[in-house]
């Protein structure tokens, strides 16, 4: 199968690239970023995927699927910014695989869609409402790329769309939300009088689990887990990290100082209360299973 | 990481080591049950159990050895010691011990401290989600379906029973789970609420605050009862009308109350017995 990656350069789907070839399909990828020494016979297209070149390769190469990696968060680029390369790009992505006869499209979102609330459910299905745009009003353009990606389902009925929510990916390239959060200073800021189950999974699984969307004929919203989730205090004990928890109250002037992490305010919903999801239908469908558990994993990305 | 600053009894842990619960290698369960926690808890509860409360049981040999099941009970007391002490019997009273999921108020979930405690036990907010999601894996579900309603009774009210709420019924027709009644007697005079503190309860977040004549809500050492009745089953898909599942949630109140007097009577003689008053 020839399958297009679009934010080719980024560490999981790097990942991704490796585990599509050994599998045997043909790569290709476009992105902003450089990916200096790509594999043999991995072509990567320098390009926004919202310009011309990057339709180009649509009309050029004619991919079987499309593997839809290249949306931003808060770590690297604006709000505003965040917005028209989420959305737009989703759009653009999705019309080209329509115009030029993409079979599959697979949008590699986040499970911190759902949101961490007091009140909700500690397993979130599928079915459950994304609720992060009201918790972490930061996370809004990957809710909404997130939602309108789904849109495809209805849009485009001849394109299977898979829109997979994918829990913390944690392991050696200490690449991602989780091991940004994790990984300055090795001091975690933690809120005081609360440890939330983390639920990650490590990042050779993350790609395993999209080259199985790619290679099943999925077609839907998915949550995507492996092992069980630990609470935030175990996960920096295994880690070799320090949990320094703060009051709740001083949290937010905390962030970016005394060697904690930048993080926007909001994001201390995520650090007081779980979000934690059933991935039992994308494992029933696909056959998926994760080769890591979650000692494996938290060691894995201790020990890189 | 557990958040129980408790010594952990060796007895405790042996029977937590006989709870059919699928802890992984740092004793996690996927509902996020730490099983040191677990242990410390257990520890500290039976100390409540047998020496401050005295409870004894009744009956609890209705409680399923093992599988799904719900627990379904009258509220007792301004404080949920009632909840405690089922918890207790069902771990220590039991051949087998077994772990109840209580369903606890969602304001629980938002104050420091308090939250990954309720979260290290098994104890979760009171949503269906979680009822049926319990009872899917083979858990035993712990309810009072009178909700804060039902602690939040006065003394002058004690032992009468609330509006129950029906949710437990559809979840327990949809699952298929058999239900188990029982009355808590011994709550109400633990804790007599006089009163209630309502502008301390809208600035803590809770639905209220029970004031006792001693003014504390503290609770007195008195003896307590928990009665078990036969379980019952209802068939049914979860789907009936309101008016069919009002008969059965009807059923079962019924049930409790009739638990209620036989558990008063039980617990009037035991006092009569040792020549205590209350």
């Amino acid at each position: 199968m020839k399958v297009l990656v679009t934010g080719i350069s980024g560490a999981l789907a790097r990942l991704l690239v490796r585990k599509l070839l050994k599998a045997g399909h043909k790569v290709r990828g476009i992105d902003k970023r450089p990916w200096p020494d790509p594999p043999k016979g991995v072509k990567v297209v320098r390009a926004d995927i919202r310009k011309r070149p990057a339709e180009d390769v649509f009309r050029r190469w004619k991919p079987d699927a499309v593997v839809h990696m290249a949306t931003v968060t808060h770590f690297t680029v604006s709000h505003e910014q965040r917005y028209r390369i989420n959305l737009g790009g989703t759009r653009a992505i999705f019309e080209h695989c329509h115009n030029y006869g993409v079979a599959r499209a697979v949008f590699v979102g986040r499970h911190t869609v759902y949101g961490a609330a007091p009140d909700a459910p500690l397993y979130r299905t599928e079915a459950d409402p994304p609720l992060a745009a009201a918790t972490f009003p930061e996370l809004a353009d990957l809710v909404a790329s997130d939602l309108y990606a789904a849109s495809a389902l209805w849009r485009y009925p001849d394109l299977a769309t898979s829109v997979l929510r994918l829990v913390y990916s944690l392991g050696p390239s200490a690449r991602g939300t989780l091991p940004a959060y994790l990984s300055s200073g090795r001091r975690v800021p933690t809120v005081l009088g609360f440890d939330p189950l983390f639920h990650f999974m490590h990042e050779s699984d993350c790609a395993a689990a999209i080259v199985a969307a790619v290679e099943s004929e999925l077609s839907g919203v998915y949550n995507v887990a492996g092992p069980p989730p630990v609470p935030l205090s175990l996960l920096c004990e295994v880690t070799g990290r320090r949990a320094v928890p703060i009051p709740e109250a001083l949290f937010g002037s905390m962030l970016g100082r005394f060697g904690f992490p930048k993080m926007p305010r909001d994001a201390a919903a995520h650090i007081k209360y779980p979000i934690v999801v059933d991935a039992t239908s994308f494992a029933e469908t696909t056959g998926f299973e994760a080769e890591f558990d979650e000692v494996r994993t938290m060691e894995s990305f201790r020990f890189a | 990481m557990t958040p129980f600053p408790f010594y952990a009894s060796r007895q405790a842990k042996a029977r937590v080591d006989l709870l059919q619960l699928p802890f992984n290698r740092y004793g996690l369960d996927p509902f996020g049950i730490h099983k040191d926690s677990l242990v410390r808890f257990y520890t500290l509860l039976r100390l409540m159990h047998a020496r401050y409360f005295r409870c004894r049981a009744h009956g609890a040999d209705h409680v399923p050895e093992s599988g799904r099941a719900m627990l379904i009970g009258n509220h007792s007391g301004g404080l949920p010691i009632d909840a405690s002490m089922v918890l207790a019997s069902l771990f220590w009273d039991l051949p087998t011990p077994r772990h109840a999921h209580g369903m606890v108020e969602y304001f629980a979930q938002e104050w420091p401290f308090v939250s990954p405690w309720f979260s290290r036990i098994g104890q979760l907010p009171g949503l269906p989600e979680h009822a049926t999601r319990f009872l899917e894996n083979e858990r035993l579900l712990m309810v009072f379906p009178e909700g804060a309603r039902g602690t939040g009774k006065l003394y002058k009210d004690r032992y009468t029973l609330v509006r129950f709420g029906t949710g437990f019924m559809r979840i327990a027709l949809r699952t298929g789970s058999p239900i188990v009644p029982f009355a808590f007697i011994g709550g109400e005079e633990a804790i007599p609420t006089i009163y209630h503190w309502k502008a301390l309860a809208k600035l803590v977040g809770a639905p209220y605050v029970p004031i006792t004549p001693y003014i504390l809500p503290i609770p007195r050492p008195v003896r307590c009862e928990i009665h078990y009745g036969e379980p019952m089953v209802f068939k049914g898909t979860g789907a009936e009308t309101d008016e069919v599942i009002l008969a059965y949630v009807e059923q079962v109140r019924g049930r409790i109350a009739e638990l209620i007097v036989q558990g008063r009577e039980s617990r009037r003689q035991r006092l009569d017995a040792t020549g205590e008053g209350a």
